[in-house]
Order: C-alpha cells, then sequence, then structure tokens
C-alpha cells in the first residue's frame, strides 16, 4: 500500500462492561476507499466513532497521518481533518439547510470544498438552503450530512450507513457522486449494510464480525462464500 | 389615570425581570442547565457594583463598563471550572451544585458587606422624568431600563439566529455529541453561553441596585420572578420572556396599587394563571419556516 493516511492498531472498545471491538487493526492509504461490512452489532459504527474521536480509545490506537489521535476528542480529530457522516444523519432539527452546512466548516479549514462547491454537487439543497433541516426528504437530507462532512475539508471522510433508509434510486444517486468526493483526493471509509454497494466503490473491504476483522482483502478478490463465511462465521 | 400609571410603572418594571430572565433562558436553552444561583449572581454583580462605585467613585452606569466584563469571566471559568463537570444525562447535579453556589454566594456577601440594605445611587437622573401629558409621568431611568431591556432581548435574538456564535449554541442544544463532530468544543461553547448568561445578569444586577434597596439575602426572590417570567413567555422564546416579565410586571404593580401586601402575590397568581391555562407558555418556540 501507498502512503498511509490511517493507521488502526489493535482498537479495543467498551460500552461499559460490554467490549465491543477486539484489537481491530486497520490501514487506508491516502486516496483509497474502503468499505467495512459486517453484520448488525459487529462493531463497524463503533469503529468509526473510535477514528472520529467520539469514544475515547488508546492514544497509539488511531495513527492519522502518522501522529497518534486515539484518546483527542473530536472536535481536535476533525480539526486534524477526519469528518463522520454519522448513521442516522443527525442533522441539526433546529438549523436550516445552509446552517446545517456552514456548521461543518465553521472551522475554516482550508481546502477545495466551499458552501458553493457543495451545491454544485448536490443542487437540489441550494434550492432548500433557507428550509429547517428536517423538513427535507430523507436523501435530501443525507446529501446535507454528507455537505456538512465535506464542508470542513476532510482529509479522510467516514460515512456511516448512508444508504439506510433510503430508496434505492436514491442510494444510487448518492453514491454516483462519492467519485466527484474521492476525485477531491479524500480517503473514504464506508460502512454499509448493502455488501453489493460496498464493494463497487471500494478498493480494499473489512468484514467485522462480533468486534474482530473476520476477512479483509482486495474488493475484487472478495467472492460471496468468502463473505459469507466471514459475515455469518460459518 | 391613575391605574393607567400603574399599569405602565408595572411594564417598565417589566423590562428588569425580562433581563433576570434572558441570562436563565438562554443557558437553559444551551445546556438544559437550571441555574440556582441565577438570582445571588444578580446580587453578586450589584455588590461588585457597589466596590467599583466606592472605589473609583463613578456613576453606577459607568461602572458597567467594569461588571459587565467580570462577571462574564466569572462566568466563563465557573462554567468551565464547575458547572461543566455536572452536566450529563441527569439533571439534578446541576441543580444541587448550583443551589450550594447560591448558599456560598449569600454567605460570602453576607460576610464581607454585612446584612445593611444597600442602594446605588445614579444621581440626578433617578429623580428626572418625562411629562407624557394628562397627568402621566415616566422616570426617565425605569424608561432607560426597559429600553436597555428590549435592546439586550433584541441583541440576543440577532445573536442566536444571525450569527456563528448563535448557530454554535443552536446546533450544540440539538445535538451535543455531532456538535463536537463538527469541530465545536462543548466545554467552551457552554462556558461562552454562561459568560454571555452572566453579562447580561452583571446588567440587570446594576439596573436592580439603582431602582431599589438590596441585601445579600434578595436574591432567591429575583431568581423566582425570572423563573416565572421565562415560563410565562414560552421556553426557548427570548420575545416571550419579555411579555412573561412585563405580565409579573404589570399583575405586581396593579396588586400594589390594590393593598401594598399584595404586591409580590398578586406576580405569583398571574404566572399560577398561565401555568393553568397554558402550561406550555404564551408564546412557545415554534420551528422557523
Amino acid at each position: 500500500m501507498p502512503e498511509r493516511l490511517l493507521e488502526v492498531r489493535a482498537l479495543d472498545a467498551h460500552y461499559g462492561d460490554f467490549q465491543a471491538l477486539f484489537g481491530v487493526s486497520m490501514a487506508v492509504a491516502a486516496g483509497a476507499v474502503v468499505a467495512v461490512i459486517g453484520a448488525n452489532g459487529a462493531g463497524k459504527s463503533t469503529l468509526l466513532r473510535c477514528i472520529a474521536g467520539a469514544m475515547p480509545s488508546r492514544s497509539d490506537a488511531v495513527l492519522f497521518d502518522g501522529v497518534p489521535v486515539g484518546d483527542q476528542p473530536a472536535h481536535a480529530v476533525v480539526a486534524r481533518g477526519i469528518a463522520l457522516v454519522p448513521e442516522g444523519r443527525r442533522l441539526f432539527p433546529s438549523l436550516t439547510v445552509e446552517e446545517n452546512l456552514r456548521i461543518g466548516g465553521q472551522l475554516g479549514r482550508p481546502g477545495p470544498w466551499s458552501l458553493d462547491r457543495v451545491y454544485e454537487l448536490f443542487p437540489i439543497l441550494k434550492e432548500r438552503r433557507e428550509q429547517p433541516a428536517p423538513s427535507l426528504s430523507g436523501g435530501q437530507q443525507q446529501m446535507v450530512a454528507l455537505g456538512r462532512a465535506l464542508m470542513s475539508n476532510p482529509r479522510l471522510l467516514l460515512c456511516d450507513e448512508i444508504s439506510l433508509g433510503l430508496a434505492p434510486i436514491v442510494v444510487r444517486d448518492i453514491y454516483a457522486r462519492l467519485p466527484a468526493i474521492v476525485g477531491e483526493g479524500i480517503s473514504l471509509i464506508i460502512v454499509e449494510q448493502d455488501i453489493v454497494q460496498a464493494l463497487r466503490v471500494a478498493s480494499h473491504v473489512y468484514c467485522l464480525q462480533e468486534g474482530r476483522v473476520a476477512l479483509e482483502g482486495e474488493a475484487r478478490a472478495m467472492t460471496r462464500e468468502k463473505i459469507a463465511a466471514a459475515y455469518f462465521g460459518v | 389615570m391613575e391605574w393607567l400609571n400603574t399599569i405602565l410603572q408595572g411594564i417598565l418594571l417589566g423590562g428588569l425581570y425580562a433581563m433576570f430572565a434572558a441570562g436563565l433562558a438562554l443557558i437553559f436553552g444551551v445546556m438544559r442547565l437550571v441555574n440556582i444561583a441565577h438570582g445571588d449572581l444578580i446580587v453578586l454583580a450589584a455588590y461588585i457594583a457597589l466596590m467599583a462605585v466606592e472605589a473609583l467613585g463613578v456613576n453606577p452606569l459607568v461602572a458597567l463598563i467594569i461588571v459587565v466584563p467580570l462577571m462574564a469571566a466569572i462566568g466563563y471559568v465557573l462554567q468551565r471550572g464547575i458547572l461543566n463537570r455536572t452536566l450529563g444525562e441527569d439533571l439534578l447535579p446541576p441543580l444541587l451544585v448550583t443551589f450550594g453556589l447560591s448558599v456560598i454566594i449569600q454567605n460570602a456577601l453576607l460576610e464581607l458587606f454585612t446584612a445593611d440594605s444597600r442602594k446605588l445611587n445614579a444621581g440626578n437622573i433617578e429623580i428626572a422624568s418625562i411629562h407624557l401629558g394628562g397627568g402621566l409621568a415616566v422616570g426617565t431611568l425605569p424608561l432607560i431600563q426597559f429600553a436597555l431591556a428590549i435592546l439586550v432581548i433584541a441583541a440576543l435574538q440577532w445573536l442566536f439566529y444571525r450569527t456563528a456564535l448563535g448557530r454554535a449554541f443552536r446546533a450544540t442544544s440539538d445535538d451535543q455529541s455531532v456538535a463536537q463532530l463538527m469541530g465545536l468544543n462543548n466545554a467552551h461553547v457552554f462556558a461562552l453561553a454562561m459568560a454571555l448568561s452572566l453579562a447580561v445578569v452583571a446588567l440587570a444586577g446594576v439596573l436592580l441596585a439603582v431602582r431599589a434597596n438590596f441585601d445579600p439575602s434578595i436574591g432567591p426572590a429575583r431568581l423566582i420572578f425570572g423563573f416565572e417570567a421565562v415560563i410565562i413567555g414560552g421556553l426557548g422564546s427570548m420575545w416571550g420572556t419579555l411579555a412573561g416579565g412585563i405580565i409579573i410586571g404589570v399583575a405586581q404593580a396593579i396588586g400594589a396599587k390594590l393593598d401594598p401586601g399584595w404586591n409580590l402575590l398578586a406576580g405569583h397568581l398571574a404566572f399560577l394563571l398561565v401555568l393553568a391555562l397554558k402550561p406550555e407558555g404564551l408564546f412557545p418556540k415554534v420551528d422557523r419556516q
């Protein structure tokens, strides 16, 4: 792998007494798209939360650009260039569409993404800019969530189940925009239930099973049998 | 005409109550913190102004230049040093800690300044008045106070809906954990909210101390007036708190007019009446469509 932008080393994560991740290791090259798949409760969202700093972990369990960031709070991690599109979108309901986007960009990190560029990527959002975020359709809300994360000009974008609860045609529409995002030199980690969708865009795949990496490798080399085995542990 | 005068004075008094309420509503809105020490912080601001006036020999209104930033700084440090640690799923810890703070402030003021009643003297402006004709007159000072109250509410409203800080306040209020993911440091955002709240408290405290006598024990009653104004107005509505303050002010003035002993009771009764008829307040927060 070329230059490693992100490295996760033997990451453990706990919710109280419950251990959600057991020694998870992964690497993401600069400019790569990596998919994380697995059944419900396998620890996919937890992994993203740890990388984004929303859950504290061991300092050297997460290395970003060679710098240990595992124990840094989320607001410091995003300032370094990791942005998370959280599961379920989680827009700010009392803010308008444009205010949601501006909140994402309020750190002022330099980069290609601006309000205009996000509106260019998702033209419908420009029409809806003055509306409260909850008044949008699910797909449009997901566009706001993506745009909000892009506004921080991240080097690594974490997408947690961006297809969740959306009609297939909307999912296809959103996935069609991903190449434009990667084209700007951003690395991507995509957590997906929809394996076919994930394998189509990713170059590398990790499959989690009960908090452990059950399978990893090139997306091309993945077979249905291998994935089924890693998914269900049979 | 006498009644019209009574109502007019009540409205002007309501501006002061609205200022008590605005600071409370602000921090409850941003961080769901009920500050029991709010009234005592108002009194603390009055005593800080008293010290500034005695030490420097300036007019209390000029002393605001010192008291407002000082109270804002106290607010920032208080929030980051103590109150942030009490915030969480449970509403009880901040209640208990601010209650303790209330006791500490009252007793510290009692030790330092005794229980004697004090008052700030703003000079000739206190007795100046404007005649409106028909035997109606309003004091210049109450009028300034009311104008300041409207200015404060309008400024807070503008800050909340038109500035980056206000956006950060609303985002943090909506969803703390996602706000962190957007690079907002909640500890800092909350401290800024408390600083802003205590800046308003400082203004209210000085105006209170110019208007009437104060001593270390009057804080809790100011807290109640503020609370009642917030509830009457409807949580989350800044202009609502102004209406709430005015309703309490007018009710108190009418009560006092009927019988001096009814002054406070009438304010509380007006509050209970609103609570019984419109428990969500007169102007509950509506989504901006």
